[in-house]
């Protein structure tokens, strides 16, 4: 039996090549899985969709404010899961002219009796115009230590840009916040930060 | 004609060893390939009894039998026993006894993987399935484990179905490599590409589907592995990720996955075809091709199944096209079967019985694919007994029937004996009308807006649940006759010549009936 079911030299060469194009596919293929996780961030920071607004804006030259146009912009805040802070936003919305560099803030309370961390992740609606909503400064960039009882006002500098397509005239930005845990811990635990 | 006859003087060789050690270190592939059969329908009683506890929760509004926990345990280990236990096993069962016999090749190509790959798949679903008693109970959130419900959500025994999950993936990607390099390498002299039968080609396509989508599905298990234990985030919103990436990663293996279920039987059932109805195969060329078409096509459709997320307009319109054009590749193959039985002097065994079937049953769960594929009309059909109906309409008369009848067909040359054919056609036309009564009246309580998974539903959709339940009862208890059927055969009955079936052609014919142990030890040569 053994002479005649063992395979020639020959189909032994051919089945070790076979063998090691084929592991060597599955483990690209096990790393396009992962290789996916920042292509999604990628391709969604390029085209704006899934609501996911981009990072620190710098502009390049200074606008001018088209004061014929208005766009309303809306706030909303929520809490994560299990997140104990008071969170909302001054003012519900604004009436702004796309152009005009515009400050608002949120108000945030930690009524519990611990020092805590909080990070809020934004997201805009329609997202159609994600790529047209530029923040200048927001306290989404960074996490917000807040210690127990203490409440704070978290500024929002943004611009809407001139290239707003012109049927959109409400924006909606909406922040989760989460609970990030104890002051000292957080640092290690989250990688957020140019989330934005 | 007798064993006598043949060239390959098996008298000469040591058969079998005797005993448990037969099984646990064979490196035979027929005696692989039957346990993989043996395994597979274990598994289709297993995950069919679960289908079973939730058709008797369904018979009537309102909860009876099982709580919701527990209903939602069973939708969820039916989901995955019935498409990596039953499905996905059966099919390398095949593959394993009739791709070497098919090709006139000794053995696979890499025999003691092959007994690997095989023994790796009890030990993954003896963990699955031990999942049901640990505490917190099994998992529960679809056999698609969208994160966060499986992550943030998930029972503690989520690691454990991970881990599943894991060996199940490394059992067939070495199932795939195994039928990637017998194809490649070792075919009887003379049998080019283009004169490989069907089933083998469509085979090799779907081995190579395995190898690119398997460690996608490794890869996302993984990272819902790190999520819960290492605290990573990559589905996490609170830590910067996205659950809509799980869904990405998730059915970026899991389109290619429902072709991996489907195209084997489709190679099968381009050999029973054929043989009763004593032509050739109409449009090899254009079979092979479409097979090839649609494997490639496989990879481009996925956002489909996530319309409802807030896909954008662009990407909607890109996947509901890309989509419909699948129906091309898939309407080549449903006509060439057609034109393969036209004019053909028909004759109706089990085996064409279940084929004849899948290809009218396959179509009509096709048609509801393109249904689904309409991204404005999926928003009503999402998520509904409508999809129900529909992948169980792709998967039973598809898949399964598929899996019946290249048993039926195959069975005279594994067994040595005829199986009985009056109670074969007995299973047959009882599962066709079961299957259709579970199954059909599933498509009108989705388009009536019947969610899916859920236990309980509202009163007018009473009737319709309760001839599913009857139907589903009558398909599930039908499979025992399937049991006593194969068992009747293996044990005796009329002796099968070595080409039972008069219409049929290939290698796998001109070896004796039942196959001996090692056949093809000398290569037949292909004109």
């Amino acid at each position: 039996m053994v002479e005649q079911t063992v395979a020639a030299p020959a189909t032994q060469r051919s089945n070790a090549r076979v063998v090691g194009w084929c592991l060597a596919s599955v483990a690209g293929m096990f790393a396009f899985g992962f290789a996916m996780v920042p292509l999604y961030d990628v391709f969604c920071d390029i085209t704006g969709i899934n609501g996911k607004t981009s990072g620190r804006y710098v502009s390049s030259d200074v606008a001018v404010a088209d004061m014929k146009r208005t766009v309303k912009v809306q706030f909303l805040a929520q809490n994560g899961p299990d997140m104990p802070w008071v969170f909302r936003p001054v003012s519900r919305s604004v009436d702004v002219h796309p152009g005009e560099a515009i400050t608002v803030s949120f108000y945030a309370e930690n009524p519990t009796g611990r020092d805590m961390v909080g990070q809020a992740v934004p997201s805009l609606s329609p997202s159609e115009g994600t790529l047209y909503f530029h923040k200048t400064e927001c306290f989404c960039f960074n996490q917000q230590p807040l210690a127990a009882g203490e409440n704070t006002e978290m500024p929002l500098v943004f611009i809407v840009d001139r290239d707003l397509p012109s049927h959109i005239t409400k924006l909606t930005l909406s922040y989760t916040l989460y609970d990030q845990g104890e002051p000292q811990a957080a640092v290690f635990k989250t990688t957020t930060i140019d989330n934005g | 004609m007798s064993a006598v006859a043949d060239t390959h003087a098996q008298e000469h060789h040591h058969g079998p060893a005797s005993g448990i050690s037969r099984w646990l270190l064979t490196t035979n592939h027929k005696d692989i390939g039957t346990m993989y059969l043996i395994f597979s329908f274990t598994m289709f009683l297993l995950g069919g009894t679960m289908a079973m506890v939730i058709r008797a929760e369904l018979f009537q509004p309102g909860l009876q039998i099982v709580q919701p926990e527990f209903f939602n345990q069973m939708t969820t280990m039916h989901g995955l026993i019935m498409v990596f236990g039953a499905v996905m096993p059966a099919f390398v069962g095949l593959a394993n006894w009739m791709v070497p016999l098919m090709i006139g090749a000794p053995d696979m190509a890499l025999p003691r993987m092959n007994n690997w790959s095989f023994w790796l798949l009890p030990c993954a679903f003896l963990i699955l399935v031990s999942t049901l008693f640990m505490e917190g109970g099994a998992p529960n959130f679809g056999w698609t484990f969208y994160a966060p419900l499986s992550t943030t959500y998930g029972p503690p025994s989520t690691t454990f179905f991970i881990f599943a999950i894991h060996i199940m993936g490394v059992s067939s990607i070495m199932g795939a490599i195994n039928v990637i390099a017998t194809i490649l390498n070792m075919r009887a002299p003379g049998m080019t590409m283009m004169k490989m039968p069907m089933f083998v080609w469509t085979w090799l396509i779907t081995a190579f589907l395995l190898i690119a989508v398997m460690p996608v599905l490794a890869g996302v298990v993984t990272m819902m592995l790190m999520d819960i234990n290492f605290g990573t985030s990559f589905f996490n919103a609170a830590g910067g990720g996205d659950p809509v990436l799980f869904q990405h990663v998730f059915w970026f293996f899991g389109h290619p996955e429902v072709y991996i279920m489907i195209l084997p039987a489709f190679g099968a059932i381009s050999h029973i075809i054929p043989a009763f109805s004593r032509k050739k195969l109409f449009g090899y060329a254009s079979m092979v091709y479409a097979v090839g078409a649609i494997a490639l096509l496989s990879f481009l459709v996925w956002a489909h199944h996530m319309f409802t997320v807030g896909v954008p307009v662009a990407g909607q319109l890109f996947f509901m096209y890309a989509t419909l054009l699948i129906a091309v590749p898939t309407g080549v193959k449903v006509f060439n079967w057609v034109a393969t039985m036209f004019r053909g002097s028909l004759s109706f065994e089990t085996p064409m019985l279940f084929a004849i079937a899948f290809v009218i049953l396959f179509t009509i769960g096709g048609f509801s694919g393109l249904m689904l594929a309409i991204a404005p009309a999926d928003f009503q059909y999402h998520d509904t007994y409508f999809v129900v109906a529909h992948f169980h309409y792709v998967l039973v008369p598809g898949a399964i029937f598929g899996i019946f009848a290249s048993a039926y067909f195959w069975l005279p040359k594994w067994t040595g004996h005829m199986y009985d054919e009056t109670l074969a056609k007995t299973h047959f036309w009882l599962s066709f009308i079961g299957m259709n009564l579970a199954f059909f009246p599933m498509h009108f309580l989705g388009l009536a807006g019947m969610p899916r998974r859920i236990p309980d539903y509202a009163l007018q959709f009473a009737d319709f649940n309760m001839v599913s339940s009857v139907g589903a009862f009558m398909f599930g208890s039908t499979q025992l006759l399937f049991l006593l059927i194969v068992v009747k055969c293996v044990r005796g009955g009329e002796k099968a010549p070595a080409k039972p079936w008069e219409g049929a052609e290939g290698l796998e014919w001109t070896v004796p009936s039942p196959a001996p142990y090692h056949t093809f030890s000398t290569p037949p040569v292909v004109k």
